[in-house]
């Protein structure tokens, strides 16, 4: 198990090493510069721009200059904010983001499973076509027409939720989590439901129902397991998605997140923030991405014990 | 027994093939077939649309302005005059064709890579697999960005652009699936009975997978149409006088309390046709579900 | 399991019912109690240094936090004293003599003196800063030298403390509108052991600007500052007129999504707007007792021509499609009423100074223009691309004249958008047929607009050089005894810019916000400029609809 996810973490770092060395020379092929301003910018001071910010160097001596402040974890000055570094950036947009994620996944998780399961128990009746139909809301309905018309019927006709914001009235977190997660509800209800189906018509489900186990024991003890496991190989990419599905869903409802600075960022050539923040999303996918391997191993017995006996 | 009879018992027992199974199975699930007309219906809409729409979709009436419906416009019109009908069903050509040739890139890179690297195993498997993170930690918003800016903006680049990020959770799901069935009995009968790997690929791996595949695929095109939504949003995508359903939705969703026809509509018709491929595609699993047709 | 699920919504449903009950009051009505002004101000600011920021979100942040030698009265427009309590202008016109406040304080306590000015400028006009907006001091005597490091001693060029209170300057020419320049952000002073203490004077990253750090010298302090949420100021207690001041804070909003700062006003979460979305405005100006206020602002929207480019390298053509379009037309359906059609680079009105109208919407005499460029009834029309950067509002009037000029001329125009550095950056490059524009003035004088299209002028972007035109606005119109004379050189030069028709004018801005009806003081004003210190709110003006 340890030699699993030790050479997983040692595949990282070259992953990550192409990552930022992909992103850094992508960049600056886009053409535009951090520095392009409606009101043209005399040569020379254009010069003094590029030279503190080392944009008078040649790319590659660019290149190794940002890999060795990287080795001390700087991530660099934001091109946009001049004052701020990056890092600081990142600290102040990530746990909005993630907060938000993370509600949101929890909304995409609870939808998505109770009416996956549900649907899986009896299938091809109500209790299949009702409840798949309102997870399935969630993807027919981009967040793009869905935040508008909740902030509609809950903010602006019934007053009951605060239009945006994040953490500066009771209860805006609502609205930007349901919108968020609605479309990964569809999804967890949909893997959920085909995993269940399949599981259930496996062999030891027989067993255990010819053992004389109550139905709901025969779900919750011995198909769920097997049933979960699309739903955690999802998990990581799911949760990826909501980092960086975000920015639509900050827009709307004016949330300081990292998504959002994150795309201003590319309108905006800020090199350092594209880069810090690539690198620091990719990490944490990374990371996920392992995480939810090792999971979806742990919980497919071959697998385990084939990972066991490594 | 007389020679009629002989004919029935004969009859009764026929073999029918997988395929032919699944379809039968599919008519009887009602939702799916009505997604499936509700497409086919659409489909058909959007090819002939140049014959049958009943404005020229550039006309403006700017003095009418944005109208709600009425005799003259069923669906009501934009901003500068124009018919929302008549752009809902340009659009909609748009919007199919990038939803369906998007999906199918992604598919066929998606699963033939998530199956070799699932079989395989080892090495094989991680350079690939690794490949794969890289370019999904890669900040797809750049990529595309970047994609379409230094290469011009046109339909095919973003098909192409689309598709080649939508192709890795496929792979990934395709792997994960490959692994579990790579244990299975039938598996390991086929490699003793000497099967070359692309056979075993090929004939029992991806047909068992495809439960999974397919249900992901009908989940893909939906994705895929609402990516195309969120970059005209951004303006990266589809480009004016062009239109496609997420451009319209956009523009809708900004001045939707004032003429809120002209979110409705192009929403509606979005919506039923993700509906309707979400429908057809839990049928097509089911249908196609070798396992579950033990019952 | 079924029953399950019902009771759990219900539990969600009342949990939100209980939190309706819990909402408490609006900003608004909390803000005019306690005197706060919850302002929308569109984007988060890039930062607070003035040599370094550019965009109106900081400078309007900047106003409230430092002040300059002058300061605009936003009923008139006029200078009045702000740092510098008065000043003498030389018959000469070429030396002003500014005399600064004794009582004039940092908000740290300590004096200001002549020398901050001193070395603030040196820092503004210094080559290593960067400062894109250092051009503002250009009429200093040498300054364009230093800025460009042609000298490297800063006291050649034309600014000296004479004493403590005393500040001279020198100029290049007599410059009528250099005291209005007094009041941008960009000529303001600096605390100098504040940014020394940070780090080198001309880096441009250092935390001088953090809240902890910062020491400004205007009617506010900055009190708090959270990254994307809002930027929090309080009132001073050491700036010299705290007395006139009413407001006892200012809370600003970085609303870029203009549909959901509407909304925020709507539910009483702002007191003003930074604008508003294109289809309210019918619906508010429907209103009685209207928050909606719309006035002139000092700026053109117009398209740019590369006139070496074909079929723009004819001036016939060019002028075909400027008449061809409705410009009437379109602001009274588009825009919905709410500009001004534009038929020149300089806003009229601008200062007393009225453009020459050199054409006018003809689609007759376009026509014949057309066909006698070779193009008759748009035959053999290469096409032609508009270039504008990613907006729905430059969409919009880029769809609608697109179809203007296909029915008049019978000609396709292409439509590219781009987002913002990438058309910058084709603008910059000439790498464009006809882009879109926008400029906004600077300070209220039609030279500010003029010199865009001087030959060498860093903003022309159109390829126009016409040496006499140069002549004009660089010569004779600082030379002018009079007003009036000046005006009549600037609109000799004007007159022979339309006709060359370089750029394509289409209206001439007007500034629209939502601003509550408790909020006072806070007068429409064409340069958009807003005088904190005059504003106050009014309880008993409360309900809005």
């Amino acid at each position: 198990m340890w030699r699993f996810i030790g050479s997983r973490l040692l595949q990282a770092i070259p992953v990550l090493l192409v990552v930022i060395t992909v992103t850094f020379f992508l960049i600056r092929v886009a053409p535009g510069g951090p520095f392009d301003s409606e009101k043209a910018v005399v040569p020379e001071v254009k010069a003094a721009l590029e030279a503190q910010y080392r944009l008078n160097l040649t790319l590659f001596q660019q290149y190794t200059a940002y890999l060795g402040d990287l080795s001390h974890g700087d991530l660099g000055p934001s091109f946009k904010y001049p004052g701020r570094s990056v890092n600081e950036l990142i600290a102040a947009g990530f746990p909005v983001t993630a907060e938000l994620a993370l509600y949101a996944l929890l909304v995409a998780l609870v939808i998505g499973v109770i009416a996956g399961v549900l649907a899986s128990l009896k299938p091809n009746t109500a209790q299949d076509y009702i409840p798949m139909s309102v997870a399935m809301i969630g993807i027919c309905m981009p967040s793009l027409l869905l935040g508008p018309i909740l902030i509609l019927v809950f903010g602006v006709y019934l007053d009951w939720l605060p239009v945006s914001g994040w953490g500066d009235s009771p209860g805006d977190k609502v609205l930007p989590a349901i919108t968020l997660g609605a479309a990964y509800a569809a999804y967890i209800a949909r893997l959920s439901r085909a995993g269940m189906l399949e599981v259930m018509s496996q062999d030891y489900i027989r067993t255990a129902r010819a053992k004389g186990l109550p139905e709901w024991q025969v779900v919750s003890r011995h198909a769920l397991r097997g049933g979960m496991i699309p739903v955690v190989a999802f998990l990581g990419p799911a949760f990826a998605g909501l980092l960086s599905g975000s920015f639509v869903v900050e827009t709307i409802f004016q949330i300081p997140g990292l998504g959002r600075f994150y795309v201003q960022a590319a309108f905006n050539r800020d090199y350092t923030m594209i880069l810090g923040s690539t690198v620091f999303l990719a990490t944490l996918i990374v990371v996920f991405n392992l995480l939810s391997d090792i999971l979806a191993a742990w919980m497919n017995p071959r697998l385990r014990n084939q990972l066991r006996a490594q | 027994m007389t020679t009629p009879e002989i004919n029935d018992v004969a009859q009764a027992e026929q073999g029918t093939s997988l395929w032919r199974d699944a379809w039968l199975r599919l008519r009887r699930n009602r939702l799916a077939v009505l997604g499936l007309t509700v497409l086919l219906l659409f489909i058909f809409i959007a090819a002939v649309t140049p014959w049958i729409a009943p404005y020229d979709y550039a006309q403006q009436d700017l003095e009418l302005g944005a109208a709600p419906p009425s005799a003259a416009h069923w669906l009501g019109t934009d901003i500068f005059g124009r018919d929302l009908l008549t752009q809902i069903m340009f659009g909609g050509r748009i919007s199919l064709a990038v939803g369906f040739i998007a999906t199918a890139v992604a598919l066929l890179i998606g699963v033939t890579w998530g199956a070799i690297a699932g079989y395989m195993g080892g090495r094989v498997d991680a350079v690939m697999m690794r490949l794969v993170d890289i370019i999904y930690a890669l900040p797809f918003m750049i990529f595309i960005v970047l994609l379409m800016v230094v290469f011009g903006r046109n339909m095919l680049l973003l098909f192409l652009a689309i598709g080649a990020v939508e192709w890795l959770t496929m792979a990934r799901i395709m792997r994960s699936q490959v692994q579990s069935l790579r244990q299975q009995e039938f598996v390991e009968a086929a490699i003793s009975l000497g099967l070359p790997t692309a056979a075993i690929i090929r004939r029992h791996l991806i047909p068992n997978a495809l439960g999974p595949i397919i249900v992901y695929t009908t989940l893909t095109i939906p994705s895929v149409m609402l990516l195309e939504a969120f970059l005209s949003f951004l303006g990266l995508g589809v480009q004016p006088p062009e239109t496609s359903w997420g451009l319209l939705i956009s523009y809708g969703a900004e001045s939707m309390e004032e003429y809120p026809w002209l979110l409705v509509f192009p929403g509606l018709a979005l919506t039923l046709t993700l509906f309707s491929l979400n429908f057809l595609g839990d049928g097509l699993r089911d249908a196609l579900d070798v396992r579950g047709a033990k019952d | 399991m079924r029953f399950g699920v019902l009771k759990f919504l219900c539990i969600v449903l009342t949990c939100l019912a209980l939190l309706a009950c819990g909402r408490g009051e609006s900003n608004v009505v909390q803000g005019n109690r306690d005197g706060i002004l919850h302002f929308g101000n569109g984007a988060e600011p890039q930062g607070l240094d003035p040599h370094v920021v550019t965009g109106i979100p900081e400078s309007l942040i900047i106003n409230a936090l430092f002040e300059g030698l002058t300061v605009k009265n936003p009923h008139t427009l006029e200078s009045e004293p702000g740092v510098a309590q008065r000043w003498d202008i030389s018959d000469d016109g070429l030396t002003i003599t500014f005399h600064l406040n004794p009582q004039a304080k940092w908000s740290n306590g300590d004096l200001m003196t002549a020398e901050d000015y001193v070395w603030s400028w040196w820092r503004a006009l210094n080559p290593a800063m960067g400062n894109q907006y250092g051009y503002m001091l250009y009429p200093l005597k040498n300054a364009e030298d230093f800025a460009t490091g042609k000298i490297q001693d800063f006291s050649d060029v034309g600014v000296k403390a004479v004493d403590e209170h005393t500040l001279q300057v020198k100029l290049n020419t007599p410059t009528p509108y250099f005291i209005q320049l007094m009041d941008h952000h960009s000529t303001f002073a600096l605390h100098r052991p504040t940014i020394e203490k940070h780090g080198k004077a001309t880096d441009r990253f250092t935390p001088w600007t953090r809240v902890e750090n910062i020491v400004s010298n205007g009617a506010f302090r900055l009190k708090d500052w959270q990254l994307n949420r809002r930027l929090s100021v309080e009132k001073s207690d050491t700036y010299w007129d705290r007395d006139r001041v009413k407001l006892n804070g200012i809370v600003f909003y970085p609303t870029e999504n203009i549909a959901s700062e509407e909304r925020m006003f709507r539910v009483e979460q702002l007191h003003y707007t930074q604008t508003i979305p294109l289809e309210k405005i019918p619906v508010y100006r429907a209103m009685e007792d209207s928050p909606y206020a719309n006035a002139p602002y000092l700026g053109t929207y117009y398209y740019l021509l590369n006139i070496n480019e074909p079929p723009l390298d004819d001036v016939r053509v060019r002028q075909a499609l400027s008449m061809a379009l409705d410009r009437e037309r379109l602001n009274n359906t588009v825009l919905h009423k709410s500009n001004v059609p534009a038929y020149s680079i300089t806003p009229p009105g601008t200062l007393g100074y009225w453009p020459p109208k050199v054409f006018d919407h003809n689609i007759e005499a376009a026509r014949k223009l057309l066909a006698e460029a070779g193009y008759p009834d748009g035959k053999g029309w290469p096409g032609l691309e508009l270039t504008y950067n990613t907006s729905e509002s430059h969409l919009k009037i880029a769809v609608a004249l697109q179809q203007m000029w296909k029915d008049a001329l019978n000609i396709d125009i292409t439509l590219t958008n781009q987002e913002w550095k990438v058309y910058l950056d084709s603008v910059d490059q000439m790498d464009f047929q006809m882009a879109r524009r926008g400029w906004i003035g600077d300070y209220v004088d039609p030279n500010n607009f003029l010199d865009l299209f001087l030959c060498d002028g860093g903003n022309n972007s159109t390829g126009f050089c016409d040496p006499d035109y140069d002549k004009l606005i660089q010569h004779q119109a600082p030379q002018a005894k009079s007003r009036a004379e000046r005006y009549a050189i600037f609109h000799q030069a004007e007159t022979r810019l339309m006709e060359q028709m370089p750029i394509i004018p289409i209206y001439t801005y007007t500034s629209n916000h939502l601003i509550h009806p408790s909020v006072q003081g806070l007068p429409p004003n064409l340069m958009d400029y807003v005088n904190f210190r005059y504003i106050w709110l009014d309880k008993n003006q409360e309900v809005v609809e």
